[in-house]
This record gives structure tokens, C-alpha cells and sequence, in this order.
């Protein structure tokens, strides 16, 4: 079960965060050619291999209990910041990320920014499509790092991960256009609570906590955080509809 | 190079910290006194859901205000 969450949350991350990626490397391919463009998205995939190949080792030199302080506190971090904007999604208080929007505003700027040529390279393309992917790529990276240096985990959280590039790809590949049906803010939502979840395990016994019930502890915060996430969705919501009715 | 160092700190800032930094100060305030209890021998596995529950519900509360 365990495991399984653990997949899920890079699967979800990841794919969520390709989806955004293909936007951009769509749009700079279509207008400003495929060869620089792809080389941009190599090149940022080799970087983001680099860093979990240099984070990852680096991780497993901390004691245990003080790995499990930091990744937990990382993914605590994280995992709120990606749950309090997919709630103010939900609620409507700020505006769902539209990839049809994203992908004509990409377009328009491609066709508009004039040709410098580097190293035979198309720089515009090179430079945006190595961004787009290693900036979106960059927290993907990092979470499949934290998961990762939990014993045992390594094989699982890569899959979870890579499974999403290539179903991403192949999506893109075949539809060459953004993927402006997938349900990004809810699977935002729901990495939002997976990390947040994990995060408090893993930070509270780094603490020294020794949680109730042992791993099936995580499963109880995941549900106690979706309650209260829904609850503060739901609370929002109605804020919202007050506020329209009073002014 | 002096703002090259400032884009550095401010990228890193941003996606570590995020957009409310009280968010990750309770998370390592919470941290803190979750260990120091935890040495002290108090069972403390529910300071850290109550913490995040509660900073969650107040980050909300001052984003919603501001979007209003």
C-alpha cells in the first residue's frame, strides 16, 4: 500500500508536470522547428538526470533519523504549496491553469521573437524548450530524490515517474497538441495530499515520533488531510458565493 | 554577478518557501517542538497534523482575502 501511494504521488507529479512541458515544447517545435527545440528538451532531461544522480548519493551520507527530519520537512514544504494552490483553484479564487490558453500564448511569442542563430542551434527554441522542461521538471526531480531515499523505494518512485514522461510523450507524439483535457487540478490536489501526507510521516518520526498503528499511519493522515482540504475547498466556496451576493 | 547570486536565492526562495513563507516557518516551528517533546518523552505524533491542519486553513484565509 505503501508503495503504491508512493508511485501514485510521482506518477501524478510528473505527469501533471509534463503536461505543462508539452505546452511549451509543442509550441516551439510547431513554429520554430523540431531540431533545436528537441535538442533543448535532451538537454534539459540530461541536466535533471544529472541532479538526481548528484542529489540522490548525497542524500544517503545522512543518518536516518536526521534524512527523515529534512525529506520529511521538503516534502511538507512542497506539498502545501501545491495543495493551498489547488485549493484556491478548486474554490475559485484563482483561475484553473488552461493549457489551450498557455499554448496560444507560447505560440504567438515563438512566431513574434526573431532568429539568432548559436553553436547551430536555433537559440529562442533551444533555450525556452531547455527551460520549460528543466523548470517544470526541476520539482519532479526533487520529489522522486526525497521518495527515493527511503530504503527500498528507489525502483518504484522512478517507475512512477518515468511511466508519466512516456505516457506524456506518447501523448504528445501522437495528438500534437496540449493536453488541455487532462484534470490537472485535481491531480495537483491529490499530490498535494500524498506529499503532504508522507511529508508529516516521515518529518514526525525523524523527530523521534513513534506513530500509532506504524505505516498504516500514513493511510490515517491521508484521509484526516483530504477531509480537511475538502472541508477548507468547500469553506472557500461559500466565502466566494457570500461575498457575490453581498457586493 | 550580483544579480545573477539574487535570481539564484530568489529562484531557490520561491521553490522552497513558496508564496507564504509563514507556511514553512509553522512547518519548522512545528518540527522543532515536535522533537524537544518527543525527547522529553511526550507522545507527540498529533502535534504535526493539528499544526499543518491549522496553517493551511490560516494561509487560505489571508489568500482568499487578498484575491476578494
Amino acid at each position: 500500500m505503501h508503495g503504491l501511494l508512493l508511485v501514485l504521488a510521482t506518477f501524478l507529479a510528473s505527469g501533471v508536470e509534463m503536461v505543462e512541458a508539452l505546452t511549451i515544447v509543442l509550441a516551439v517545435g510547431i513554429t520554430r522547428g523540431w531540431r533545436s527545440t528537441l535538442v533543448g528538451v535532451a538537454t534539459a532531461t540530461l541536466s535533471l538526470a544529472v541532479i538526481v544522480a548528484l542529489l540522490g548519493p548525497a542524500l544517503a551520507r545522512i543518518p536516518i533519523d536526521a534524512l527523515r527530519l529534512v525529506v520529511g520537512a521538503l516534502l511538507l514544504l512542497f506539498g502545501l504549496q501545491w495543495l493551498r494552490k489547488a485549493i484556491l483553484r478548486a474554490s475559485g479564487y484563482v483561475a484553473l491553469h488552461d493549457e489551450a490558453e498557455a499554448f496560444r500564448t507560447q505560440l504567438t511569442a515563438a512566431q513574434a521573437a526573431g532568429t539568432v542563430i548559436r553553436a547551430g542551434l536555433d537559440w529562442y527554441a533551444f533555450t525556452l524548450s531547455f527551460k520549460g522542461v528543466l523548470l517544470e521538471g526541476l520539482e519532479v526531480a526533487f520529489i522522486v530524490v526525497t521518495f527515493a531515499s527511503a530504503p527500498g523505494t528507489f525502483p518504484l518512485v522512478v517507475s512512477g515517474a518515468v511511466a508519466a514522461v512516456v505516457l506524456v510523450g506518447i501523448a504528445g507524439v501522437f495528438l500534437h497538441r496540449p493536453l488541455s483535457a487532462v484534470p490537472e487540478n485535481t491531480m495537483k490536489f491529490a499530490v498535494g495530499l500524498l506529499l503532504t501526507s508522507f511529508g508529516m510521516f516521515w518529518g514526525a518520526e525523524g523527530a523521534g515520533v513513534d506513530w500509532p498503528g506504524g505505516d498504516g499511519a500514513i493511510l490515517a493522515l491521508l484521509a484526516f488531510l483530504a477531509l480537511v482540504s475538502l472541508g477548507l475547498t468547500s469553506w472557500l466556496r461559500h466565502q466566494q458565493v457570500r461575498a457575490f451576493t453581498a457586493g | 554577478m550580483g544579480s545573477a547570486a539574487l535570481g539564484f536565492v530568489r529562484f531557490w526562495y520561491a521553490f522552497i518557501v513558496g508564496d507564504d513563507w509563514t507556511v514553512a516557518a509553522g512547518v519548522i516551528a512545528a518540527l522543532a517542538v515536535t522533537s524537544m517533546l518527543g525527547r522529553r518523552g511526550v507522545a507527540a505524533w498529533w502535534l504535526l497534523p493539528v499544526v499543518v491542519g491549522l496553517l493551511l486553513f490560516a494561509s487560505l484565509r489571508r489568500a482568499a482575502g487578498k484575491h476578494q
